[in-house]
């Protein structure tokens, strides 16, 4: 018996990451743009996501792929009753979406004539963080009454993301929330980053996000593969 | 959080090369965890010990050394390793700063018995 070293290099998820890349490849033939929207649990995600529907449906063609940790349609039935095709996926138990259950939905899905597919993460703060999804935009839902030490407490989530949307302005009034602080942070971790401030319940601020992402939409639709 | 998914991708990983190099058994693994992986050694110890069990991986030592967060100024180019809260750049004060380590979680390289 003899024993020896194998040398191997190699990066741990990098299978995940390979069929993150295949996803977007698969996005990017129909010129769909895809975005992973993640926030820790009641931030809002799927109020952002229905007001987006609203806001955008009359004009873009949406689908939207739900994840959620229980087996329950709960968010899948809200986006449905808007008229949108929605798949919804099931992580049983798992703290994140991975690229291979966003494939599974991806195939639920009827991408071709679809302008936007938005992927409702996990509520969670730190594990979506580390799974590549193929989404071509990331985006961070933080709130108003989650604090402002969340970018120094979950730095993770922050870094690989093109907009931070920090929902729940009405709420300013009643709550201690350093916006300096928390931009501070943001900065540190992504500089120059996108920042939106809105609240989804008095809809100020909403126009900055849907214009944003309108922008994003088009350019997308409008790539040269 | 989510050290189950990422033994199991460990396990597959060192299964593959294991086999390719005709190993009848594989005795350690040596990996590298950057501080801001979010990666708990203990959990991963934990998942390791339950999956690897009755695979060629069993009993596998794992051994892990860990990488300190380092950033890089984009201002003024000094280099920094963080140890506690984030903060700007200790020379200019800039927050225009870019990780240059910690992320890692490689599998480096594989103890095997042919």
């Amino acid at each position: 018996m003899s024993t020896e070293k194998v040398q191997i290099v190699e990066k741990i998820l990098d299978a995940n990451d390979q069929m993150a890349e295949e996803n977007q490849q698969a996005f990017d033939k129909n010129h769909t743009l895809a975005i992973n929207i993640m926030a820790s649990p009641g931030a809002g995600k799927t109020s952002l996501i229905l007001r987006t529907i609203e806001g955008l449906a009359k004009d873009y063609q949406i689908a939207v792929i739900e994840g959620d940790t229980a087996p329950v349609t709960i968010d899948a039935d809200k986006v449905h009753a808007l008229g949108i095709p929605v798949t919804q996926i099931n992580t049983g138990g798992d703290c994140h979406l991975d690229a291979l259950m966003v494939r599974k939905g991806m195939q639920a899905l009827d991408l071709n004539e679809v302008d936007l597919v938005i992927i409702e993460n996990v509520g969670n703060l730190v594990c979506p963080a580390a799974f590549k999804l193929g989404s071509h935009i990331n985006v961070v839902i933080a709130s108003i009454p989650e604090g402002d030490d969340k970018p120094y407490k979950y730095p993770n989530i922050y870094r690989g993301i093109q907009c931070l949307v920090l929902n729940k302005t009405d709420l300013k009034p009643y709550v201690d929330f350093n916006f300096e602080y928390f931009e501070k942070g943001i900065q540190i971790l992504n500089p120059g980053v996108e920042i939106i401030q809105l609240s989804s319940k008095t809809g100020d601020g909403l126009d900055t996000w849907l214009n944003w992402l309108r922008a994003q939409i088009d350019a997308k639709k409008h790539a040269t593969q | 959080m989510h050290e189950l998914a990422v033994t199991e991708s460990l396990l597959k990983t060192a299964t593959e090369y294991a086999l390719e190099n005709d190993a009848k058994k594989v005795t350690s693994l040596n990996l590298l965890i950057g501080t801001l992986s979010g990666i708990v050694d203990d959990s991963v110890q934990f998942y390791w010990d339950m999956i690897s069990a009755d695979t060629i991986c069993s009993q596998a030592k794992l051994n892990i050394e860990r990488q300190p967060a380092k950033f890089k100024c984009q201002s003024c180019q000094t280099e920094y390793a963080l140890d506690g809260e984030l903060s700007p750049c200790p020379n200019c004060g800039s927050v225009n700063i870019r990780v240059i380590a910690g992320d890692e979680f490689l599998l480096q390289s594989i103890e095997i018995e042919k």
